[in-house]
Formats: structure tokens, sequence, C-alpha cells
């Protein structure tokens, strides 16, 4: 049924990601779908890597560890924001239609007051993509 | 991102020489749960900064009769006492940029041999005024010429104590029309042109060198890397960075509560809305609310956007006024401006035994200080939209155009209303700082719709102000990350409305502008550290001649 599934992933917090990421690797493995792991990066030197090609390796190494661990076929995807703390939702949902994908599993986190105002990833995503998302809280 | 391949994989941006240091950006950062909103704040600078503006607003206010000459004197001494050394500061400078532009040191692309630019040409240099100058320009583009000119037309006055009392530059020029013309007007573009321009260049370039080349964080205190090494990442940084969003707050803070007094004047001329505190918090309070409306939006739909319009509308009103007004004379007055520029600027520049005090330290030493004290926030916003040009380009596209074009809104704006006023339209020399743009606009035909043009230019670039400087405080009090929370972007923004109209109506803002203003001289001293700093920066790093150029890779 899917094929090619978009998982965003962000490297700063990587251990909040261990359900969605389990999530995605059972579901690809089910439908044998491919995982393009999409991580977002910023061109200024960041907490996770100080240049965009450092990002670009650093995403590489865990889609290839990924891959080795589950045997699941995985793929790296780098979008360089410019301002990723108000575009990163409006960048994933463009993002997911570029590459052609089926389906997007996301971690996100259970909604609060907060998120009335300023909308989450995950909210946004789910709301503005004609594609089906799976939000994993 | 033009840069990226069908994989949707950025392509490697080559040789760069980062250097190689333990800081883990954001290590100092606090991220907490504040109510339902989260936060990412550098530990010390996010706390002290904030609380040193409320403390220094608080001060202000209850001790106005003490503070507020107090501030205003320090600043009057740092600008009188130093007067050669804000001028040899900023000749530093322009003559560091100038050797940058002709030396193989130009050649070094920022972020890397191989990276591409963020932005277009367009949206950089719309980007380059809305922060740097552009509402500098719609107040001083017609008052400044005439103050030159009709001080220079006055000549030399000599007071009782022997000392000069005429506001004229060098040696004035008395009665001569036509030479107090080119000396206003030299002594215009002196002030809007090569300087202010290289002061944040240096800035700028500093900031994007030890960001995207070296990988430091993007923040004042990395500059200063080379000279205090580790010890940048302590309290000497903490120090830094918090004299920066000191700096940039209450120059903006100030300039808000300002910038609402002289809006609310033309807004008084053109429609008849009366000039009362109600209307000035009023218009704080919708230009902050428009600034957030845009910091909402990010970088590329909110800032660059209003950039955007604003440079077409500023373009559309500089064509109307080059069409309409008097054609040939602005642009043979373009030529001969700028060749008055030429001739005078070395006795302009010249630091000491200077006999033109008042001008010397009044116009120019103050002007360097407030440039100076600017840098930080400017030099920041220019740095973060260039990565990827090479450093002659960004010196050409940072110092040459922006001055070139100062010299023609100058000319354009002021020599036209200096050659108003010598036939006889006294009306623009009479009237008061805000207004002399409109009285001016109203000489020429279509003047409603000029005029309507004028005032919205005025409130966007506020706008474009006040958000960038949000977005820069943002980023200096996060450590340098660029994608805090959006609530803290919100709440500088917010902050800066609020101190604006704290000090507009308890009374302050010219004492605290005085205090934002004397920054500009321990921001000097930084400055000139920070040249020595660009010139080992650049000497380390590979060079390219264009993009996706095979690098000369340094084996080092």
């Amino acid at each position: 049924m899917y094929q090619k599934m978009l998982v965003p992933v962000d490297l700063a917090h990587v251990e909040k990601l261990d359900k969605a990421i389990k999530t995605a690797v059972d579901l690809a493995k089910h439908y044998k779908a491919e995982i393009s792991l999409l991580g977002v990066g910023t061109n200024t030197p960041s907490s996770v890597a100080h240049t965009p090609k450092e990002f670009e390796q650093k995403l590489q190494a865990f889609a290839e560890d990924l891959a080795s661990k589950h045997g699941v076929s995985t793929k790296a995807v780098v979008h360089i924001s410019h301002d990723p703390a108000v575009d990163l939702s409006k960048e994933l949902v463009a993002k997911a239609d570029e590459l052609g994908a089926d389906v997007i599993v996301m971690a996100s986190h259970v909604p609060g007051i907060a998120d009335h105002i300023f909308a989450s990833h995950g909210g946004y995503v789910a709301s503005h993509s004609d594609l089906s998302v799976f939000l994993v809280r | 991102m033009g840069s990226e391949a069908d994989t949707g994989i950025e392509s490697p941006d080559g040789a760069a020489n980062p250097i190689d240091t333990e800081y883990e950006i954001g290590q100092d950062n606090i991220q907490a749960e504040i109510g339902p909103f989260g936060l990412d704040v550098h530990n010390p600078v996010f706390l002290i900064s904030g609380l040193a503006i409320v403390a220094f607003v608080f001060l202000t206010l209850a001790f106005q009769e003490s503070v507020g000459p107090m501030f205003n004197d320090l600043r009057g001494w740092l600008t009188s006492s130093l007067d050669w050394f804000f001028l040899s500061a900023a000749n530093v400078f322009v003559v560091l940029c100038l050797f940058l532009i002709v030396s193989p040191l130009g050649r070094v692309r920022l972020g890397g041999a191989d990276a591409t630019p963020d932005y277009s040409y367009a949206g950089w240099f719309a980007m380059l005024f809305a922060a740097g100058m552009g509402i500098g320009l719609m107040f001083y583009g017609v008052s400044e010429p005439i103050s030159h000119f009709t001080s220079s037309m006055g000549g030399i006055a000599v007071g009782e104590d022997g000392l000069r009392t005429d506001w004229a530059p060098l040696g004035a020029a008395a009665g001569d029309a036509d030479a107090a013309f080119d000396l206003g007007m030299a002594a215009t573009i002196f002030h809007w042109g090569l300087h202010p321009w290289a002061i944040y260049a240096t800035v700028a370039l500093a900031l994007a060198l030890f960001s995207f080349n070296k990988g430091l964080p993007l923040t004042i205190r990395s500059i200063f890397y080379p000279i205090f090494g580790e010890r940048v990442w302590g309290w000497t940084g903490h120090l830094i960075d918090i004299l920066a969003v000191f700096a940039t707050l209450f120059g903006l803070a100030t300039s808000l509560g300002f910038g609402a007094e002289q809006a609310n004047a033309g807004l008084d001329y053109l429609f008849g809305i009366s000039v009362s505190d109600t209307s000035k918090v009023f218009l704080i309070v919708g230009i902050t609310g428009v600034a957030l409306i845009s910091v909402l939006a990010g970088l590329d739909a909110g800032v660059k956007r209003l950039s955007e319009i604003n440079m077409i509308l500023a373009a559309l009103l500089l064509l109307f006024v080059v069409l309409v007004g008097p054609t040939m004379e602005i642009i043979t007055g373009f030529f001969s401006s700028l060749l008055s520029y030429a001739q005078y600027l070395p006795a302009l520049s010249n630091p000491v035994g200077r006999e033109d005090a008042n001008f010397s330290q009044g116009w120019t030493s103050f002007y360097w200080a407030w440039w100076i004290s600017w840098s930080p926030f400017v030099g920041m916003f220019i740095a973060r939209v260039s990565r990827g040009r090479t450093v002659r380009e960004f010196i050409t596209c940072v110092l040459i155009i922006p001055s070139l074009v100062c010299v023609l809104w100058m000319t354009a704006f002021g020599g036209t209303a200096v050659h108003m006023v010598t036939e006889g339209v006294t009306a623009i020399a009479e009237a008061g700082l805000p207004i002399k743009l409109f009285t001016m606009l109203d000489q020429l035909p279509l003047q409603a719709i000029t005029s309507f043009i004028g005032i919205v230019l005025v409130i966007v670039f506020f706008v474009t102000s006040s958000d960038s400087g949000s977005l820069v405080i943002d980023t200096i009090t996060a450590g340098g990350k660029v994608d805090a929370p959006v609530p803290q972007r919100v709440f500088w923004c917010t902050f800066e409305g609020l101190v604006a109209i704290a000090l507009l109506l308890g009374g302050g803002l010219g004492s605290l502008q005085a205090m934002a203003v004397s920054t500009g001289f321990p921001f000097a001293i930084v400055l000139l550290m920070a040249c020595y700093s660009i010139i080992q920066g650049l000497r380390t790093e590979p060079k390219a001649v264009g993009a996706n150029s095979e690098a000369t890779v340094s084996k080092d």
C-alpha cells in the first residue's frame, strides 16, 4: 500500500524519536516501503553540525545505521531552511510532495494549550498535507 | 534552495577551514517549559540582559533628574573628548574594507569555497537597507543637506572664548552658495556613505566568516575567538553578548519611541491626526503588532518580503522625485556631489587638529558612535543573509553600492530641497525634522500620493527594524541558535515595544538613547579587534573564484 515513507528526524533530539522510528520501521517492513529520513538543518552552525555538509554526513550515518540495524532500505534527505523555527512545518509538507512520498510518519507531542497559539509541527503537517500522516505520540 | 540536486541533498560546500573548538553550540542553554511554552535560551546572557534592561528602565524612570543628565553627559563627553578615536576607528574600517576588495583575501567565499548564495541580489540588498538605514534616509535625506548648506552659508562665527560657535563643516563657505552646496552635500554623504557602511560591513563580515566558515555559533562573541581563544565561551563572551543585546534593544526601543513622535508629526501634517501620547502609543502598538505578525511569518515570508516591498516603494519615490523634480540637475548633481565627496573626504575624515569642533564632534563623532552602537544588530542581520558570497562581492554590495545609493538619495531629496530653499521655499527649512520630507514633496505634483508612500515607508522601515532586531536579539540570547522556539522572538519584539511605551510616557527616551549611543565606545574597541580577527580568519581560508569551482585547498 505504501512505497515511500517520509520520516522527519530532529538530530538534536534523537532520543525522543525512538517510538516514531520503531513505528516507521515496522510499517516499512510490512509494506516493503523505503524510508526517507528528512533532516531539516540550517546554514548557520547548530548544536548538531557546524556546516550543512556535516549535517548531511550525520544524517547519512543515521540512515545507514538504521538500515543495517533493521534491514530496511533508507535514504537521507537534507533540507536547509532559512528559518526553521517558523518554516519547518510548511517545508515538511512541501518536501513530502516533492519527494513523491505516500505516507508521513512523525513524532509529535500530546497537544497542550500552547498548540492553540503556536501549532505543533505534527498538527500542522496532519492538517495541511494531502498524504496519510501517522503522528506518534 | 537553489543548490539542491535532484536527490534533495545540499551539494557539498567545498573547502573551508573550521576552527576546532570543544564548545558545543547550545551547551550552556537552558531548555525549559515555562507554562505551556518551550524555551531554549543561553544561561547567563538571556537572563542578565533581560534584567539589566528592566533595571535601566526603572532607574531612568525613577531618578530622571539625576540619571538623565548623567547619560547625556556621558554621551557628550565620549563624542567630544574621544572624537579623534571615533574618527580614526571609522577610517580604519573603511581602509580595511577597501583593502579587502583588492586583496587576494577577497576571493574567500563565505560558507566554504563551493557555497551558493542563500538570497538573490534583490532580496539581499533589500534586507541590507531595511535593517541598516532605511529609516534614517527617510528622516535625514531632506534635512541634513539643508542643515549643512545653511550653516556653511552662514560662514565661520567665533565666540568670545575664541571657539567657533557655528556648526559648519571644515572652513565653511560664507556667502558662496555653490561652494556651500558642494560642501553641504559632501558632509552629508560623508555621514551616510562609506564610513557607516564600512562599520556595518566589518561586523557583518567578521560574524559571517566565523560562523559560516569557522563553524562558531552566530553570536557576537565568536568574532573574538582568535583573540581570547576558549575564553570567549566564558564570561568574556557573556559580557560581549550582553552588551550587544543591551545596545540593540535600547537602540531599537528609543528609536521606536522617537519614531512614533516623528510619525505622529507626519500624520498630523498629512491627515490632521492630533499629536498626543495616545496616538503615539497607538503607533508603537501598531508598529509592534505588524512586526509581531512579520516575526511569526518567519524570515522569508516576513522581514524579507516587507523589505522587498519597501525597496520597491522607495525606488518608486526616488524615481518620481528624479523624473518630476529637476531631472538634469539631479543627474549632474549626483556626479558633482560624488566629486565633492571625494575632494573633501580627506579633510572631513581627518581625526586630529580639527577647527570645526561643533561639526566634527557634534555631527561626525556622534554619527560614528551611533552607527557603531547599531552595528552588532545590523551586522549580525547582514551576516545571516550573506552566506555564499565571496568577500569581494560582499564588500562591494555592503559598502560600495549602498554608499552610491545613499549619494543618489541625498542628491535627489536633499539636493533638490536645498535648491528649493535657495529659490525661496523657506517652508522646508522652517519645518520640523519629521515633516521636512513632506514639505519638500508638497512642492512637487501628486503630493497626496507621494506623501502617503512616504509615511508608509517610514512605518514599514520601523517594522522591519523591529522585526530583524528581534531575530538578532533572540539569536544572541539563544547562544547562536537560529531555531529557538518562536515565543522567544515574540517576547523580545513585545518587550521592545513595552520599553518604548514606558520611556515615551515616563520620559527618558533621550537619556536612554544617549546611553545606547554611548555603547558605541566599547563597541568601537571591539570592532577594532574584529579587524584583526578578520584578517587572521581570512588568511587561514582557502580561496575560491566562483561557485562550485575547484578550490585551491590549503593543506593545513
